[in-house]
């Protein structure tokens, strides 16, 4: 079994490890790294529980290789709350009832953060296709676009807040 | 689910690819991977190699220049999606990038891997023969323009040799009054089409049809064109008869298999109807 070296920064940490080409991200970072906010949901890119940040970008981690995140930025739920406060998103899912059991939150967040990183103020309809490729099968999704929304807010008021 | 191992090489530079897939012979190119990582993890792939080809510079671009609208292969979908060129000027790709899996899946997919794949339920081949692309493949002897009507040769197979990339699609430059459409049913958003039809199509100055490309998305073994629509319609006026008889000339040549999304019936009247909207929203872009 040959290996590669890769080095890849997980929620700001730098790791080197050595990993076989075949390992997965989700499982490099549940299984390697102990992050297990990040959840297997299908295992085929439909349910999208198992998205993350690479380089600022959602992707789905259980059709991405570790190897293909060399060199590369990786953000996991685990790394959305800075300095004990949450971030805008987990606070919106919070208030506004976005989940039940929880099982798809982390990878809604992990999307719903790219998206309001390149559509600071999506529409309903945006916000929909937006997580498109998520799927929640509690709640359903109106308190999850409602939670998009109190995140959308939140971060543009702070933005307009001057430093 | 678990791939069979393999060996990973993520070669810097083109040259260093190809000479990679001379080496090694039975590589598999891995660009976004959301073709190839799912047939890995099911086995239905099981190279002993695999060359990692994202990293290449200089792969990766949407520009109009000698003609041409120039894609590079490592283009992802989310980059079409986000270029002013395509929204403003290929509807028709704006169209298909749209629907193309999810958003998340857009990040990293790209629109080489997708022709590459050669997969008649993937939306670029039908968008393409619509548009009478060119599809670029470089190989150790050089480059090679393949038309599109002889690039997609049968089931999951392309004209690329073994020792070939595909590293660039030609497009004709838009032209005036020339409009297209891309149209998929899909039962949820990440499925491959009921049926998909993509039309482009060019008016002359009588308002007749001059030009027109029709392709047909996952109705066929491999991606087709639909040739019996689009002699219906090239040179007359398009008037509601005409449309309607293309769109039943459609539905006729197109060649589906009944599965979970339909039975052949049920697909070739859904093509019959795609065509019909795609050909009227084709003519009302093409002002």
């Amino acid at each position: 079994m040959s290996t590669k070296k890769i080095t890849v920064t997980v929620n700001g940490t730098s790791h080197s490890v050595e990993v076989e080409p075949r390992l997965l991200l989700v499982h490099f970072i549940r299984e390697n790294l102990n992050l297990t906010g990040t959840h297997i949901g299908c295992d085929t890119s439909n349910c999208g529980a198992c998205t993350v940040l690479l380089n600022g970008r959602s992707v789905k981690s259980c059709t991405v290789f570790a190897v293909q995140a060399n060199g590369k930025n990786i953000k996991t739920i685990e790394g959305m709350a800075e300095g004990g406060a949450l971030h805008p998103l987990q606070e919106g899912f919070k208030e506004e009832h976005g989940l039940q059991c929880g099982f798809c939150t982390p990878g809604m967040i992990m999307r719903c953060a790219d998206l309001l990183e390149r559509n600071p103020n999506p529409t309903e309809e945006e916000i929909r296709w937006g997580i498109s490729g998520n799927l929640c099968r509690c709640t359903g999704y109106n308190n999850i676009v409602k939670a998009v929304q109190y995140a959308a807010k939140k971060m543009q008021e702070a933005e307009a807040v001057p430093a | 689910m678990i791939p069979q191992s393999f060996q990973y090489e993520a070669p810097a530079t083109l040259a260093k690819a190809l000479s990679l897939l001379q080496q090694y012979g039975d590589a598999k190119i891995l660009s976004g991977g959301h073709s190839l990582i799912p047939m890995l993890k099911l086995r239905l792939a099981t190279p002993e190699h695999i060359i990692d080809i994202s990293g290449i510079k200089g792969l990766s671009y949407i520009k109009e220049q000698g003609g041409y609208l120039k894609i590079g292969a490592l283009t992802k979908e989310s980059d079409l999606e986000e270029s002013r060129t395509i929204r403003t000027r290929y509807p028709i790709l704006m169209d298909a990038a749209k629907m193309i899996a999810d958003p998340s899946v857009r990040n990293l997919a790209t629109i080489g891997g997708n022709l590459a794949h050669g997969d008649a339920a993937n939306d670029h081949p039908a968008v393409m023969l619509a548009l009478r692309a060119e599809i670029i493949a470089t190989g150790p002897n050089g480059k090679r323009n393949i038309p599109v009507d002889e690039f997609f040769l049968g089931f999951f197979t392309t004209a690329l040799q073994p020792d070939e990339i595909l590293t660039e699609i030609h497009i004709p430059v838009k032209k005036a009054k020339t409009g297209g459409a891309y149209l998929k049913l899909e039962r949820k958003v990440g499925d491959y089409a009921t049926a998909g039809v993509a039309v482009q199509l060019t008016k002359d100055d009588q308002g007749h049809i001059a030009q027109i490309g029709i392709g047909l998305t996952n109705v066929s073994a491999a991606p087709m064109r639909a040739s019996n629509a689009e002699a219906v319609l090239k040179g007359k006026s398009p008037t509601d008869e005409l449309i309607a008889k293309a769109a039943l000339a459609a539905a006729r040549e197109c060649d589906p298999n009944a599965d979970l999304r339909g039975t052949v019936e049920y697909k070739r009247a859904m093509v019959k109807t795609l065509t019909e909207r795609a050909v009227r929203l084709a003519l009302k872009r093409a002002k």
